[in-house]
């Protein structure tokens, strides 16, 4: 039962062919077995899932018919938890336990969704392997000497390897696509604004947003009709209605114009993967769709303009983090400098530290124009380049990354990992709608194909999604766990 | 050589919104510590800013009470440093679009000439904690129920020339801020504060000497006598060779001189940039239109109704309009009296001396308008003279009856009876037989003296022109 979508779940819960609690259970035996070869986790809360289960089960026999009612997720370790520990994956977070909810916590709750734990991450979001956790790297499950890609790793490997149904996620430049790509999973950044970022520990605020990591992209279209939604404590969410994802799944795609960005199958991707992708264009086409090339001239400034603008929102989001009120305080500090400087070297990881140093270079007297100001204009055009696009076409789709997931330890180089994320970046830049779904499997590896919409096209994107996961199974392929602990 | 002073104020008023700029926190003053303060102003992760609107309208009353131009579209910053009792490590604040551009307002000097002050812009930001040093045996508290409340900071134009200048305009700010009603603006409590910025150059040169700035001065007389002693300071170091190093400066008031805090060179790079958890704040002519339809009138046109409505003097409509429930007051006095002469003799005199004297506020005063009002209508029907009134005004103080029972208990109405005046006057003539004489003499003068007796005779209550008249009328 454990491997089967949530959408599958919800009718096995609605038809009684089991109940929550035995669910809840058996995800919880399941994250047992296998967590410690993955580190998926940093926080499983059996207790409360299992009361949260009860309770589902009970609703469900009072007549509650709410789709994601008693299914288990996990929430990414961003997400503030009230009562449970909200690390971000970071040694300055540690101990902190948030008063609160998040609003998409918050929303998951009040839909009846169970609440399984707390899923590793790069620190503070930063990274594209999770290999920057404080507490330790995710492992991929289909290959553990692999990374299952960053900053949602913990989400995307637990619904790999069925530790939960659907999990949670950012995507502040790929953070949510690219660990689904590796794993092979489907994973969703909305449109900016779409979901709330109250409660969303950040990282990058113009850019980040959060989203569904799931086995298909109709249980994506459940999630985001629980997650959507204007917030009035995010003054960047948006006042749009929210539609009901899963109406239109099934639209036919007769006639969709896809596009083809002519930079993203260019020099640096992988042979298997450009192949896995050409021939799923091709299933698009007997669906009735017609391909065409489309250019985006300022893809290859996506990157230099990203690590501007966020590492510079980062430097100051992280500035709270100072030892006065919560977290990491070093121990006995000899005056308030010192204080800082100890709790802000010994509390943050290589990868923040350096960040934070970018960032605050960028946005200093003298180099502001340079560099932040600059990266803004080129973040207009980048935008421009997307809407020119639009103009002819529906959708563009490409790969997700240029390759499949490398071993732990493969990227030492800052530079060679960033441009991991060359295909995702400017879609966070535009703040448009992405999405991963997986397209094939190149040594036993998957490979993710990337679409981005219009914006607050989601429907759309989840439509064409979808209809590719009617087709095939590469959505459905799972990967073979190691021997039990 | 002659020097001349440059000043330019900056001027935080705390705006009185019901709520905090970016949480639904309430700010009120003198809470016990940490217990205004929520998540989001305590910096929790996660939390974000959501704009109070009630800021916004009140900057904007601001800005349309001094002709400025205001920003349809303001954007806000992120102002980058650490310090405890900065929970976000940044300030939110308006750099580049501040929602108030250019305006001015018109001081009144002692002489009663009027100057006109530029006011270069005044923008919203959200105000800091406080560090508490005492009674942590070493350690510093922080309390952050001051964090997150609004500010407005008004900047000034370097066109005030002196510290009596300097302490006009901030009085005129002071006034109009409390007219509008968007700020307490009382500078003991911190809610209106003031940095100072002033240079010196020889008189005729155009370029601005090196400046220093004097930060958080917490009283209009503390204003002046820092100018004072920092103007001096600056002549005597630039005449002995020296040179001004632009810095920031303390005031200390017990040792009546400035001091450095930090100079410039080791100041913080604040790193600006557009704060990106807010939208910017648009807002259409209709905005702004309605909050001119409501905006109250304000001290100089409410100066000039006095001065041609109730006839008054400048000086006097002045300091009648100073404050808003000053002129409110006296209104009342001179409605209920139907005499706004001797309204507004009253309230600037007997009553305003007493106000100072015991430093009182006007909305404090032990003795209310319609009191006032009905002391002055007992002179104008004679029950009492001018003179019985200042004693009754004093009594008022204490005794908070009517003023006509004051009057009756004391025995202090005005004796205009005949008969007992008659028998003031007969005896006023038999004793004093020398004066009646000279009177009858010619000697004109003396009747006042034999008015004199008789009023001391009735201690101060009879009526002194029936007096007079009965007197000529025995000794013709």
């Amino acid at each position: 039962m454990i491997e089967k979508t949530a959408a599958e779940l919800s009718s096995a819960l609605a038809k009684g062919d089991i109940s929550s609690v035995e669910l809840t259970r058996a995800y919880l035996e399941r994250i047992a077995r296998y967590n410690y070869q993955l580190n998926a986790f940093i926080t499983v809360c059996e207790e409360s899932a299992l009361k949260q289960a009860q309770t589902a089960d009970e609703k469900r026999a009072a007549g509650d018919r709410s789709p994601l009612l008693g299914v288990p997720l996990a929430h990414k370790d961003i997400f503030c938890t009230q009562g449970v520990t909200t690390t971000c994956g970071s040694r300055m977070l540690h101990n902190f336990v948030a008063p609160y909810n998040a609003t998409v916590v918050e929303k998951f709750s009040a839909a009846g969704a169970v609440m399984l734990g707390k899923t590793n991450m790069d620190e503070f979001a930063m990274g594209s392997s999770n290999e920057t956790s404080f507490f330790g790297p995710v492992r991929n499950p289909w290959d553990t000497k692999r990374v299952p890609g960053g900053s949602s790793g913990g989400s995307a490997a637990a619904v790999a390897a069925d530790l939960c149904a659907m999990a949670t996620g950012t995507d502040t430049g790929g953070s949510i696509r690219q660990p689904a790509a590796f794993c092979g999973i489907t994973g969703f950044k909305p449109s900016y604004g779409r979901v709330s970022r109250w409660g969303m520990i950040a990282f990058a605020s113009s850019l980040d947003q959060a989203g569904p990591l799931s086995k298909s992209a109709e249980d994506a279209a459940l999630m985001m009709n629980v997650m959507a939604g204007l917030d009035n404590k995010d003054s960047t969410s948006i006042d749009l209605p929210v539609e009901d994802y899963t109406a239109t799944l099934n639209d036919s795609l007769q006639g969709l114009k896809i596009g083809i960005p002519r930079q993203h199958f260019a020099a640096g991707l992988g042979a298997e993967v450009e192949q896995a992708i050409r021939d799923a264009l091709k299933e698009y086409e007997k669906l009735g769709a017609t391909l065409k090339e489309v250019d985006l001239p300022n893809n290859h400034l996506s990157v230099s303009a990203y690590y501007v603008v966020a590492p510079a929102e980062a430097s100051a989001n992280l500035s709270r983090y100072d030892g006065v009120r919560y977290g990491y305080r070093c121990e006995n500090p000899v005056d308030l400098e010192d204080m800082y400087k100890r709790t802000r070297s010994e509390g943050f990881g290589d990868e923040v530290k350096r960040r934070i140093m970018v960032g605050t270079y960028a946005l200093s007297a003298g180099y502001y124009e340079a560099y932040y100001r600059k990266a803004q204009k080129i973040r207009r055009l980048i935008k421009q380049d997307f809407n020119n696009a639009f103009d002819e076409v529906d959708v563009i789709i490409g790969p997700t990354s240029p390759h499949t997931a490398f071993e732990l330890g493969a990227k030492t180089d800052p530079v060679t990992m960033y441009l991991e994320d060359i295909y995702t970046i400017a879609v966070n830049l535009a703040g448009l709608p992405g999405i991963s779904i997986p397209a094939g499997l190149a040594q036993g590896l998957p490979i993710g194909m990337h679409m981005v919409g219009k914006d607050f096209g989601e429907a759309q994107i989840l439509n064409i999604a979808h209809q590719f996961q009617q087709q095939t199974d590469w959505h459905r392929r799972k990967p073979a766990l190691g021997q039990e602990g | 050589m002659e020097w001349e002073t440059v000043i330019g104020l900056e001027v935080h008023v705390s705006l009185s919104t019901k709520s905090k700029l970016f949480s639904g926190t309430a700010s009120e003053f003198g809470a016990e510590p940490n217990t205004q303060a929520n998540i989001f102003d305590l910096a929790l992760p996660g939390t974000l800013p959501v704009f109070n609107e009630e800021a916004l309208k009140m900057a904007v009353r601001f800005g349309l009470a001094i002709g400025a131009e205001i920003s349809k579209r303001s954007v806000f910053d992120r102002k980058n440093y650490f310090y405890p009792d900065l929970p976000k490590g940044y300030q939110v604040t308006q750099l580049d679009f501040p929602t108030v551009g250019k305006g001015a307002l018109t001081i009144t000097l002692e002489d009663g000439s009027e100057r006109v002050i530029g006011v270069t812009r005044a923008h919203i930001e959200e105000n800091a904690g406080k560090s508490v040093h005492e009674e942590f045996h070493g350690k510093s508290g922080i309390d952050l129920n001051r964090a997150g409340e609004p500010l407005l900071e008004i900047v000034s134009e370097p066109e005030i020339r002196n510290a009596q200048e300097a302490v006009a305009y901030l009085k005129k700010l002071h006034s109009i801020v409390r007219y509008l009603d968007i700020s307490d603006a009382i500078m003991a409590q911190g809610s209106m504060r003031c940095d100072v910025n002033v240079s010196i150059r020889p008189r005729g040169e155009k370029a601005l000497g090196t400046r220093t700035e004097i930060k958080n001065i917490n009283s209009f007389r503390f204003v002046e006598k820092a100018i004072i002693s920092e103007v001096h300071r600056q002549q005597e170091l630039i005449e002995d060779g020296g040179q001004v190093i632009q810095e920031t400066r303390r005031y200390n008031a017990n040792k009546d001189e400035t001091s450095s805090m930090r100079s410039k060179e080791v100041a913080n790079d604040y790193r600006y940039f557009p704060e990106p958890d807010l939208l910017p704040v648009v807002i259409d002519d209709a905005f702004i239109e309605a909050i001119r339809i409501e905006l109250p009138e304000l001290p100089d046109e409410k100066k000039v109704r006095f001065t041609t409505q109730y006839n008054l003097s400048n000086y006097d409509a002045g300091v009648l309009t100073s404050t808003r429930e000053m002129a409110d007051f006296f209104e009342s006095v001179s409605s209920q009296s139907s005499d706004a002469k001797l309204a507004a003799n009253w309230v600037t005199g007997d009553l305003q001396a007493l106000l100072n004297k015991n430093n009182w506020e006007i909305t404090a005063s032990p003795i209310q308008a319609d009191r006032l009002a009905a002391l002055i209508l007992r002179i104008k029907d004679k029950t009492i003279s001018g003179k019985i009134a200042k004693t009754v005004f004093e009594m008022m103080i204490e005794d908070s009856s009517p003023v006509n029972d004051i009057i009756e208990k004391n025995g202090l109405k005005q004796v205009t009876d005949s008969g007992e005046i008659e028998q003031l006057v007969d005896e006023v003539i038999a004793n004093n037989p020398v004066q009646v004489q000279q009177f009858k003499d010619g000697k004109e003068q003396v009747l006042g003296f034999l008015v004199g007796q008789a009023m001391q005779l009735s201690q101060g209550k009879a009526n002194p022109a029936q007096v007079k008249q009965l007197l000529r009328a025995k000794l013709a």
